[in-house]
C-alpha cells in the first residue's frame, strides 16, 4: 500500500487566518462509508495528498478523518475521487463557506 | 416567445461572467448576475497575473481604474533541487509596453472592481447564493436557473462558474475534467512593506516581479512554484497536476510541498519577516485544447475556466486574459442572438465563430501537444534541476586544485544523462511549443 511521508506543517493554523462562515448543519461534501478496505484506504490517501486545506487526515493510529469546515471550495477532491469515495460535492449553502479577502 | 424574467442570467462574477454581463448591460439588455460569494472574488483565487491585452479591449482606461497590484517588469524562471537554484532573470522595456503589459492582481479587490463595472453599466446582482441547477424546457433548451427556492428565467444563460464545473457537468452533460487535466493550486499571501518588496526584488518603485519555479518545489512531480509581487504583499504558491500528486508514488501532500518550498534556501529569504495573512486553494485547468468542452448550447454559453480556457506553458501561465476575452465574446454573441430573437444554439453560434477566430482557441490549438509533453517529461521536474546545478557548480566553484578545461568539466555532466536522450527530449518539447 502507498503511504504519505512525514508531515511537519499544521495547516489548521493557516486556515485559522482565513475567514469562514461554517455551515454547522449541512455538510457540502460527503464521503462514502469507510469500509476499511484497501481500496478505500488508497482513495483516501489520494485526498490526503491533494487537498490544499489538509482536511483529509490520518492520525498516528492510522485512523482516517475528514472535516469539511475548513474547505477552500477548490473542488480538487471532486476531480480526484468523485465516483469513488467522494459521494457528494455541492457548493456550500447560501452565504456559507470560505470568504477570501485577498484571493 | 414567452416573457422571461431577464434577457440574460450570468452564473458567476469572475473575469468571464462580469465582462459578459457588462457587454449585455451596455447593449441595453437586462442581465442578472448570480454570484455565490458574498461579494465578487470572495470565492476566487489567482496566482496571479493578468496579461492586459484583452482587458484593455473592454476597459480602455483600466490602468487608471482597476485595483492592479504591480506592473510586472521582471520575469524569473528557476530550476531548483532540494538545496540549489539555477535561475534566468529577465527585465526589458518591452515587458511594460502597452498591449504587452501584465499586472499582478488579487481577486477579491479585482473581481469587485469588475462587478462594479457591470453594475454601473446596468447589470443587476444577487450575491451569496449558488445556482444549483440550469432549468430546461421540454426540448432541452436552457431557459433559466434555480438558486435555492427561486427559479429565474432568461432567454440566455451565460455559465461562468469557474473551473470546478459542477453545473456544466450535471446540467449540460460536459465531461468532468480528468485528474491529469487539472492541477491543484495552493497559495499563501504574505504582507511586506512596499519598499521592502522593491528592495528584495530589485524593482523600480511600483513595479513588480513574477517568478516561476520548476523542480523540488513539487518534489519532482509535474507542476511548479510561482511568486508574484503585489503592492504590499507577496503571493507565493505552487500548482501540481492532480493525477500525479494523488498517485501513490508521491508521498508528499501538496500543503507539505508548499511548506518545504517556503523553507527552500532560495525562497525563505524572500518571505523573511513577512506576515502570513491568507491560505487559499483553487484548481487550474491545464489540459489545453483537448479539454475544451462544448461551449454553445441551446439557450446557454459557457465562458472562462468553465470552458477549460487556460494555458500553463511552464514559463508562462495564462487564464484571466482568456476569460476576459471569452466573456466579451459570449456577451456580444448573446446580444446578437437576443436582437435576432433566436437564442438557440444556432442563434448563439457566433460565439463559437468568434472564439475560433480569436487568440483564445488559436493559442490553445497551437500548443495543444504541450500538456502531454509536460506531463510525460519527468526529468524536467527531477533531474534537469540537478543537472543545471552540476553545470553551474562546475562553472563557478573553485577549490584551488589545478582546473580541468571547462569542456572536460561539463561534458561528463551531460554525457552521463545521454546526449542523444537530452537532445530528443528538448526537440520534442520545442516542437510542441
Amino acid at each position: 500500500m502507498s503511504k504519505v511521508g512525514k508531515i511537519t506543517v499544521n495547516v489548521d493554523g493557516f486556515l485559522a487566518l482565513d475567514k469562514y462562515e461554517v455551515d454547522e448543519e449541512s455538510a457540502h461534501i460527503e464521503l462514502a462509508e469507510d469500509d476499511g478496505s484497501e481500496g478505500y484506504a488508497e482513495e483516501f490517501l489520494k485526498l490526503v495528498r491533494v487537498c490544499p486545506a489538509a482536511l483529509y487526515k490520518i492520525d498516528e493510529d492510522g485512523k482516517r478523518s475528514f472535516d469539511y469546515a475548513g474547505c477552500l471550495e477548490c473542488g480538487t477532491c471532486r476531480i480526484a475521487c468523485e465516483g469513488t469515495i467522494v459521494e457528494k460535492w455541492d457548493n456550500p449553502r447560501p452565504t456559507m463557506g470560505v470568504e477570501y479577502r485577498y484571493g | 416567445m414567452p416573457e422571461t424574467d431577464f434577457d440574460a442570467v450570468v452564473v458567476g462574477s469572475g473575469c468571464a461572467g462580469a465582462v459578459a454581463a457588462y457587454e449585455l448591460a451596455r447593449a441595453g439588455k437586462s442581465a442578472l448576475v448570480i454570484e455565490r460569494g458574498n461579494f465578487a472574488g470572495a470565492k476566487n483565487m489567482t496566482g496571479g497575473r493578468v496579461y492586459s491585452h484583452s482587458l484593455k479591449k473592454v476597459f480602455p482606461n483600466f490602468e487608471q481604474e482597476a485595483p492592479l497590484e504591480r506592473k510586472i517588469t521582471h520575469e524569473r524562471m528557476a530550476f531548483m533541487d532540494p538545496a540549489s537554484q539555477t535561475a534566468v532573470d529577465f527585465t526589458s522595456p518591452e515587458l511594460s509596453e502597452e498591449g504587452k503589459d501584465s499586472y499582478a492582481v488579487l481577486r477579491a479587490p479585482f473581481d469587485q472592481w469588475l462587478a462594479g463595472k457591470a453594475e454601473d453599466a446596468g447589470a443587476e446582482y444577487i450575491y451569496g447564493i449558488a445556482v444549483e441547477e440550469l432549468l430546461k424546457d421540454e426540448s432541452g433548451k436552457v431557459v433559466g436557473v434555480r438558486a435555492g427556492e427561486d427559479e429565474i428565467t432568461a432567454e440566455v444563460v451565460i455559465l461562468a462558474e469557474g473551473c470546478n464545473t459542477v453545473l456544466a457537468e450535471r446540467c449540460l452533460g460536459n465531461p468532468r475534467p480528468k485528474p491529469s487535466q487539472m492541477a491543484v493550486g495552493i497559495k499563501q499571501v504574505f504582507e511586506l512593506p512596499a519598499g521592502v518588496i522593491e528592495d528584495r526584488f530589485l524593482l523600480p518603485e511600483g513595479e513588480g516581479a513574477a517568478m516561476l519555479f520548476v523542480g523540488d518545489c513539487t518534489h519532482g512531480n509535474v507542476g511548479g512554484g510561482f511568486l508574484y509581487t503585489n503592492k504590499d504583499s507577496i503571493s507565493l504558491g505552487l500548482v501540481a497536476t492532480v493525477s500525479t500528486a494523488a498517485d501513490g508514488a508521491n508521498e508528499t501532500p501538496v500543503y507539505q510541498m508548499l511548506e518545504d518550498f517556503k523553507h527552500h534556501p532560495a525562497v525563505a529569504p524572500i518571505i523573511r519577516g513577512a506576515k502570513l495573512v491568507e491560505h487559499s486553494g483553487h484548481m487550474v485547468p491545464e489540459g489545453g485544447h483537448d479539454m475544451v468542452p462544448r461551449y454553445v448550447f441551446d439557450g446557454c454559453l459557457v465562458a472562462g475556466e468553465s470552458a477549460g480556457l487556460c494555458m500553463n506553458m511552464g514559463y508562462q501561465v495564462r487564464g484571466m486574459d482568456f476569460a476576459i476575452a471569452s466573456g466579451q465574446m459570449a456577451g456580444q454573441a448573446a446580444v446578437k442572438a437576443l436582437d435576432a430573437g433566436d437564442t438557440s444554439a444556432a442563434g448563439l453560434a457566433s460565439y463559437k465563430q468568434a472564439m475560433e477566430d480569436s487568440f483564445v482557441i488559436k493559442d490553445l490549438r497551437t500548443f495543444c501537444k504541450w500538456p502531454h509533453v509536460m506531463e510525460g517529461w519527468s526529468s524536467m521536474f527531477a533531474d534537469y534541476p540537478v543537472m543545471a546545478k552540476e553545470v553551474m557548480n562546475a562553472l563557478f566553484s573553485v577549490d584551488g586544485k589545478p582546473q580541468k578545461p571547462l569542456m572536460k568539466r561539463m561534458m561528463p555532466i551531460v554525457r552521463k544523462r545521454g546526449l542523444i536522450k537530452l537532445a530528443k527530449e528538448v526537440r520534442k518539447a520545442v516542437k510542441s511549443l
